[in-house]
């Protein structure tokens, strides 16, 4: 009940006209950066992050949570009328949208796109507002070894998940750790890795990282494929709205399952990218006529919309909850708490209410006014991609550098960008997944904090990791997060071996 | 993508890897080194600086190794990417990195102005005046947004001083 009297404080506080204002521009601005390549929901979140720094903090995350719901809404549009997914978690988007947009029937499918989305979001807030405090007023318990377990676990989740090999998310999580603890230790207030060179002394910044990898990266993978934007004409109208909306609760049984595959891809750190493509996966082999997916059905556009949006939004919970951003804008954002002066974590719940439910409330607003700014604005988005790449190229390299810039008013910085951009190319072609990086840049330093007050605590054994039922309970978790791929092989050889 | 056909050719996809792979790892050793430095084992105040990062950089060593074993494993003759293409993305690289590495000389607004224009014009091939209108048209928006609207401020050179912006 009392997280009731909250919520609506919190409406209270996002109704404010210019909360609202912050909200339709976040949304506005999202979706570009949703639409146009080499801007994805991370970058453009961590290059707009500087413009919050005067802004209060409740108005801050409400304009840079907005962006990203933009930003989910706005990969749609490219993937249905270009076949050319705007953001990763769209591609399973463009199986049947774009056959569908071939078909001349474009509108019915953005509309479906966007519907879906709004309802995989939609869900996934009913589910933060219920289960966010809960999970904040637990942690409150949580001493330096069950943190590091919960740590544990997110990085765990992302090996056993994640559909690139085991050892390269390793290596990318790795590096991620190492780039993480360069700098000034904070705990012994030692230098290290450094080796002499004095811009290191900060260490790394992850916005820098995240600039560079997702937005510089992105652009040169987009030269590489000499893109070239072809594709079919936006047209939506409320006559069409309607009858798609009149189809779609047909469908309502793989809405459920999508929103409840996004939601647990979500809060454990697998992301929405999976987690579209497992929820398209799953619709094609239960839907009645499954072998039509891929050939212009509605239903393959409903499946990993949904999804998509619901991890998109339930990434937010562990974010708020334990301070274990689920994806990499979330880590974005979790940035953005600190520069604010906010500390992440379940004390949030404690300390500041008003803000923690002003943003729950505007999730709520802002995917209502999202819909509404998409489905009227569609020809306008689309408008945009037929700008051609060679003048928006030089100007999102010019965005990144600002932002880059602006984040510590460092020019170091801005060629660093530089040198992330290529890493990540080079990555991203390897087949290295980037997000486990940033995250674990974001979250080394505490997980390595937890990990050395734990030990300092057991006087270096490990075993403090097992000493009680809490704490024993995450590890394990953790444990069967990483092995399995390994374990749903062996089961499945196991079931074949039974049927044999 | 298309995939190699007689006539193009580039790296094969199964090289490259192995380099990012042996870079990986060698970013580990540096890792370890630097750790070893700081000190690994337990001081007065618990573990020491480098206790941490040291299984870091043997973990990156380490998966990169098995990386390496599996790449090479592969029967993949895939090409990385074409040459032409790699052309078009050292002719991004190369303009930024000059763009990135005047700024701090020349502030951002001209060393922006410069890069939109050569862009623009070179790889897109636009009348001048498109590319005039773009290339300054921008840099202008930026300044009124961050600097005026939202208090950013960001680097600035020479010309700005002049301008007494």
């Amino acid at each position: 009940m009392e997280e009731l009297v909250n919520l609506f404080h919190g409406f209270a506080v996002a109704l404010q006209p210019f909360n609202i204002m912050v909200m339709v521009l976040g949304i506005v601005l999202g979706v570009i950066i949703g639409v146009l390549p080499g801007l994805g929901g991370a970058n453009g979140v961590a290059i707009l992050l500087p413009l919050t720094f005067s802004m209060p903090p409740t108005s801050a995350i409400i304009m840079l949570s907005c962006i990203y719901w933009g930003a989910l809404f706005g990969g749609a549009i490219t993937s249905i009328l270009f076949n050319i997914p705007g953001e990763p978690w769209s591609v399973a988007t463009t199986f049947d949208g774009y056959p569908m947009a071939q078909q001349g029937k474009a509108g019915e499918a953005l509309t479906a796109a966007f519907t879906s989305s709004f309802v995989g979001a939609l869900f996934a807030v009913v589910m933060i507002t219920l289960v966010a405090p809960l999970v904040a007023g637990f942690a409150l318990q949580f001493g330096p070894a069950e943190k590091f377990a919960v740590y544990f676990l997110a990085f765990c989740s992302f090996v056993g998940l994640s559909k690139e090999p085991p050892f390269k998310t390793i290596a990318a999580m790795m590096i991620g750790f190492a780039l993480a603890a360069v700098g000034l230790d904070s705990i012994t207030g030692q230098l290290r890795l450094t080796f002499g060179f004095t811009p290191l002394l900060n260490g790394f910044d992850f916005l820098i990282a995240v600039i560079g990898l997702f937005g510089i990266g992105e652009i040169l993978l987009t030269m590489e494929e000499g893109l070239a934007f072809r594709g079919g004409k936006a047209k939506i109208n409320l006559r069409v709205v309607l009858q798609t909306w009149k189809e779609l609760p047909k469908y309502w049984m793989t809405s459920l399952r999508s929103c409840f595959i996004g939601c647990w891809m979500g809060v454990t750190p697998a992301g929405a990218t999976p987690a579209s493509f497992m929820s398209y996966g799953i619709a094609k082999r239960m839907a009645k006529n499954g072998k039509n997916f891929g050939k212009g059905e509605i239903e393959g556009v409903v499946a990993p919309e949904t999804a998509a949006h619901a991890a998109g939004t339930s990434a937010l919970l562990p974010m708020l909850s334990l301070g274990v951003p689920g994806s990499p804008t979330a880590a974005v954002l979790l940035g953005g708490l600190l520069i604010w002066g906010l500390q992440p974590g379940p004390m949030l719940f404690v300390e500041q209410k008003e803000f923690v439910w002003g943003l729950i409330a505007s999730m709520y607003l802002g995917n209502i006014v999202g819909l509404i700014v998409v489905l009227t604005c569609v020809p306008i988005f689309a408008a945009i991609l037929r700008v051609p790449f060679s003048i928006i190229a030089p100007l999102i390299l010019v965005l990144c550098a600002i932002g880059a810039y602006s984040v510590h008013s460092s020019t170091f910085d801005v060629m660093l960008m530089l040198v992330f951009g290529v890493i990540g190319y080079l990555l991203k072609k390897c087949n290295y997944p980037l997000a486990p990086l940033v995250l674990a840049i974001v979250l080394g330093d505490k997980a390595e904090e937890a990990f050395r007050q734990s030990l300092l605590g057991s006087q270096g054994s490990f075993g403090v990791f097992l000493s009680n039922p809490l704490v024993s309970t995450i590890m394990i978790l953790g444990l069967i997060a990483l092995f399995w791929s390994l374990i749903q092989e062996g089961y499945s050889r196991l079931r074949s071996a039974a049927t044999a | 993508m298309t995939t190699g056909s007689s006539s193009n050719t580039g790296p094969t996809h199964k090289l490259v890897e192995a380099g990012v792979t042996l870079l990986i790892a060698l970013f580990g050793v540096i890792v370890i080194v630097g750790s070893l430095k700081a000190g690994i084992n337990w001081g007065a105040e618990g573990p020491r600086a480098g206790f941490f990062p040291f299984y870091i950089g043997l973990f990156i060593v380490a998966s990169s190794a098995i990386n390496l074993w599996h790449g090479l494993r592969e029967d993949n003759d895939a090409l990385f990417a074409e040459w032409g293409q790699l052309r078009q993305v050292l002719s991004v690289v190369i303009p930024t990195a000059i763009y990135v590495g005047a700024m701090p000389f020349t502030g951002l607004y001209v060393a922006s102005i410069i890069f939109i224009a050569w862009f623009m014009r070179w790889l897109g091939k636009y009348r001048w005046l498109t590319v005039l209108a773009v290339a300054f048209g921008m840099p202008i928006v930026t300044y009124f947004i961050f600097e005026r609207w939202f208090m950013v401020p960001l680097p600035k050179g020479p010309v700005e001083e002049w301008l007494d912006l």
